[in-house]
């Protein structure tokens, strides 16, 4: 896995992302600037990590979402590479139209910072082939705006398409407003674009990868990953 | 050119921040108001003296950046 860790001014959690990759594949990750044009030859995983890039400004993401390395990005996952993004990354996907819909305020306007519990929907992805559907994990959110929302249309299309991969749930997987912590429509935590290859989500699972910190319910996610690229080499 | 782009939520789009601030009015005593929607305003100088390049322009900038058109609504005022 020869991954390129997307970085804009204001992201902070990009050495959690470097560490996790480390970690899990062995290999070094490559930080890329935002102010690149080109990603590093033979990337093969782009991921975009989260934090407040710049600072929040105009709308979570908007301003990334423009940035130079974007236009990279945008051609690399129309040649079907793996794209990632997490929390903040997730708005900066949207906001640059590699994913539909919008994260909004949280319903209940609170900043979120804990554990949430997530029901994986499928297994039949390369980010999603380390779990299996219907598993439940364990993993921390940390924002004020992960309330995914999109039209009825796209709504229908991404729920008819399979395209939700993950979801809110409760600890042994039921969908409850109680345990939909941002008022996400339909628990939406996270979902992939049409073709599957580009993955957007507001948990953070490369923060529970390690026993030591706590729990490694987020290494699934990037086992799947080292093993789907290494079957596709 | 001085120009004015207001951005505004989509009717039916939910938007907590404008129920908090209805919310502190009532608290306030502010009686009688009955909804608010939390939106922007853009107050931009741009070159030259044409109102309708100024306009064009200026959509291109909201449909490019300043309005999330998936939820929002712009409107540009040329003021002059």
């Amino acid at each position: 896995m020869k991954a390129a860790v997307l970085v804009f001014p204001g992201i902070n959690r990009e050495r959690d992302m470097a560490r996790t990759l480390r970690l899990v594949s062995h290999r070094e990750p490559i930080m890329v600037w935002h102010a690149e044009t080109e990603l590093p030859a033979g990337t093969d995983l782009v991921v975009i990590p989260g934090g407040f890039s710049y600072g929040d400004y105009l709308r979570c993401g908007a301003i990334a979402a423009r940035a130079p390395v974007m236009d990279a990005v945008r051609a690399f996952a129309a040649r079907g590479g793996l794209v990632l993004g997490v929390c903040n990354g997730f708005q900066i996907l949207c906001e640059s139209g590699l994913l539909p819909g919008v994260l909004m305020r949280n319903q209940q306007l609170r900043f979120i910072c804990r554990d949430v519990y997530l029901r994986v929907e499928r297994s039949d992805l390369p980010f999603t082939r380390g779990y299996n559907a219907g598993q439940v994990i364990r993993v921390p959110v940390a924002h004020g705006e992960g309330n995914y929302i999109a039209d009825g249309e796209i709504i229908a299309r991404l729920e008819g398409d399979g395209r939700v991969v993950f979801r809110y749930s409760s600890p042994d997987g039921m969908i409850d407003p109680n345990w939909n912590h941002n008022g996400a429509i339909n628990a939406i935590a996270g979902i992939v674009n049409e073709a599957g290859n580009v993955l957007g989500m507001m948990p953070h699972p490369e923060n529970h990868v390690e026993a030591a910190i706590g729990p490694t319910d987020g290494r699934g996610l990037f086992s799947g990953l080292v093993e789907h690229l290494a079957k596709a080499a | 050119m001085k120009a004015r782009v207001t951005v505004t939520l989509k009717t039916g789009v939910l938007d907590p921040q404008g129920k908090a601030i209805e919310g502190a009015l009532r608290s306030l005593g502010i009686a009688g108001v009955t909804s608010v929607r939390q939106g922007k305003v853009f107050d931009i100088e741009v070159e030259g003296g044409d109102p309708a390049k100024t306009e064009a322009l200026l959509k291109e900038a909201a449909d490019k950046l300043l309005a999330n058109t998936v939820v929002e609504n712009y409107r540009v005022d040329v003021l002059g």
